[in-house]
């Protein structure tokens, strides 16, 4: 498999659970050596350029009952090995920065649990953003979110394109076409597709299996009517 | 429970329980926080327990060997150190199940304490106050140790309260923003065994999981970020040693078993009525925005 990514492109990772879409985040953050091949980020191995690459987990995956405020987990994008002591001035403003950015500095000192799903959602991202990366990794962004929330959702990341490269892994394939530049298919192997083509085949390709394609013809709630930046 | 103060003033026995009970207090509200979000209150169990081994075999040399320079509390320290490095080690990177590795090291620690302590000439009361504490026999010497243990937890945690934090809510992230989450997570172990060890003098061996615990638990449901639930924790501790201590002294009841029971019972309290406070809270707060 051989695939390439370039500055400021929006690529959505598709393909079935199990079709191999962590590994590949795993692999793309150093925290897996491939077996054979080399992977290049910033053209460097992944492990010594971690800390430019922003990296988005799913927030069902935290434990609803850590004392943890907004701010702090935020702030955590801001950490480094041996600094010591409370955070720095230029830390907090770079905290205070990112949540302005995703729409959540009012929410700073409440507890991460507190808040909905789409809004820890948004916390994550701007922790990821607060280490200022040049490369941004989220891993189904969308999962467990109402239609509403995810499109606001997509709003923001159509923004945060504007200046960094963002690779997101989805197993959702209509919706995120509408401005996500190209996708990569993941089941085994590799595809890397400009969106324009994903058809019926390619899905078929990737799922194994004859499916109908879902034709979603009417506007859904909250979503966004504009054009894809294709 | 006002002859305990108005003795402690006299007696110098009293104020070295009352002085340690203060000390551990904090390493113990701090680090049973860590450890009780971090869900591994199970780990300092097997540490506690396998503390006996190193108490034992101190004692052993101490005794039948003359080595007069060596108390138990360093033989403690030592077996404490060992077990978190071991467990730590084995979580890390061991393909062995880690609750095997934690009963293993638990059950081998206290098996080595009772084979020195059987083969111990002299009174053999030690076994007794090692497994259930006894505040009121705090020499001079284990003060002094106890002080700088102390000293180390709250400096060290302290320091690196944001890395430890990181590694307790997610190991993954810490790991991507270059903290070296191994050398932290053997470093809280550490931690805890060292608080472990001075919590040991205070209510032995087999209670020392409760005050690491149920304290902070109990601050954890009423706080909202760590440093809140580390306070909350302390002065909880505080009030469990202090009190314990006093209300244990007239009718000569067992210290240790006095604080752990009025530990466990404020943490059933608030984990009772606890919803009911949080709910009037809620309620308060809409009120106040909607006027």
């Amino acid at each position: 498999m051989y695939f390439k990514i370039f500055p400021l492109d929006l690529v959505s990772l598709i393909g079935p659970n199990g079709g191999g879409k962590t590994t590949l985040f795993r692999l793309l953050l150093g925290l897996l050596k491939p077996a054979q091949g080399t992977i290049r980020i910033f053209g460097n191995s992944p492990d010594r350029v971690r800390t430019r690459v922003g990296y988005v987990p799913q927030y069902a995956r935290f434990d609803p009952r850590f004392p943890i405020s907004v701010r702090d987990v935020v702030s955590m994008g801001r950490l480094t090995n041996l600094s010591t002591g409370a955070y720095k001035a230029a830390d907090r403003e770079a905290a205070a920065e990112v949540l302005q950015e995703v729409n959540l500095l009012d929410l700073q000192n409440r507890p991460f649990a507190d808040l909905s799903g789409g809004q820890r959602q948004r916390v994550l991202i701007a922790r990821a953003l607060a280490s200022k990366p040049e490369l941004l990794l989220l891993d189904e962004p969308t999962a467990n979110l109402d239609r509403s929330t995810e499109a606001r959702l997509y709003d923001l990341l159509r923004k945060l394109n504007q200046r960094l490269t963002i690779l997101m892994a989805s197993h959702d394939v209509g919706f995120v076409t509408k401005f996500v530049k190209q996708c990569l298919c993941v089941n085994r192997n590799v595809i890397l597709h400009p969106t324009a083509k994903l058809d019926g085949a390619i899905i078929r390709e990737l799922y194994g299996s004859e499916m109908a394609v879902v034709r979603h013809d009417h506007e859904i709630a909250g979503s966004t009517g504009e054009d894809a930046d294709v | 429970m006002f002859e305990f103060f108005r003795d402690a003033a006299h007696y110098t026995f009293l104020q070295y329980a009352l002085i340690t009970g203060v000390l551990s207090s904090v390493a113990c509200g701090i680090v049973g926080s860590y450890v009780t979000v971090r869900r591994i209150t199970y780990i300092a169990g097997a540490i506690a327990h396998s503390v006996l081994g190193g108490m034992g075999a101190a004692r052993y040399l101490q005794r039948s060997l003359g080595w007069s320079f060596l108390t138990p509390m360093h033989g403690a320290v030592f077996a404490a150190l060992l077990s978190a490095i071991i467990i730590g080690m084995v979580s890390l990177y061991g393909k062995e199940r880690e609750d095997t590795v934690l009963s293993a090291v638990w059950a081998i620690g206290m098996a080595v304490g009772i084979v020195f302590i059987t083969r111990t000439s002299g009174y053999n009361e030690d076994l007794m106050s090692y497994l259930f504490g006894n505040i009121l026999m705090v020499r001079k010497m284990d003060l002094l140790l106890i002080v700088g243990l102390d000293l180390l937890v709250v400096a060290v945690s302290f320091l690196f309260y944001h890395q430890l934090e990181a590694i307790c809510f997610d190991e993954e992230f810490a790991r991507l923003r270059g903290v070296s989450v191994e050398l932290f997570y053997i470093l809280l172990l550490c931690l805890t065994a060292l608080t472990v060890v001075t919590l040991v003098q205070v209510v032995g061996i087999v209670m020392v999981i409760a005050l690491l615990s149920l304290p902070a638990a109990a601050a954890a449901f009423l706080t909202r970020q760590l440093w809140q639930t580390i306070l909350v924790a302390t002065a909880l501790n505080l009030l469990f040693m202090v009190g314990g201590l006093a209300l244990s002294y007239r009718p000569d009841l067992p210290a240790g078993a006095t604080i752990i029971i009025l530990s466990g019972g404020v943490y059933l309290l608030v984990v009772a009525i606890g919803p009911v406070i949080k709910r009037l809270g809620a309620r308060r707060r809409r009120s106040r925005t909607r006027a």
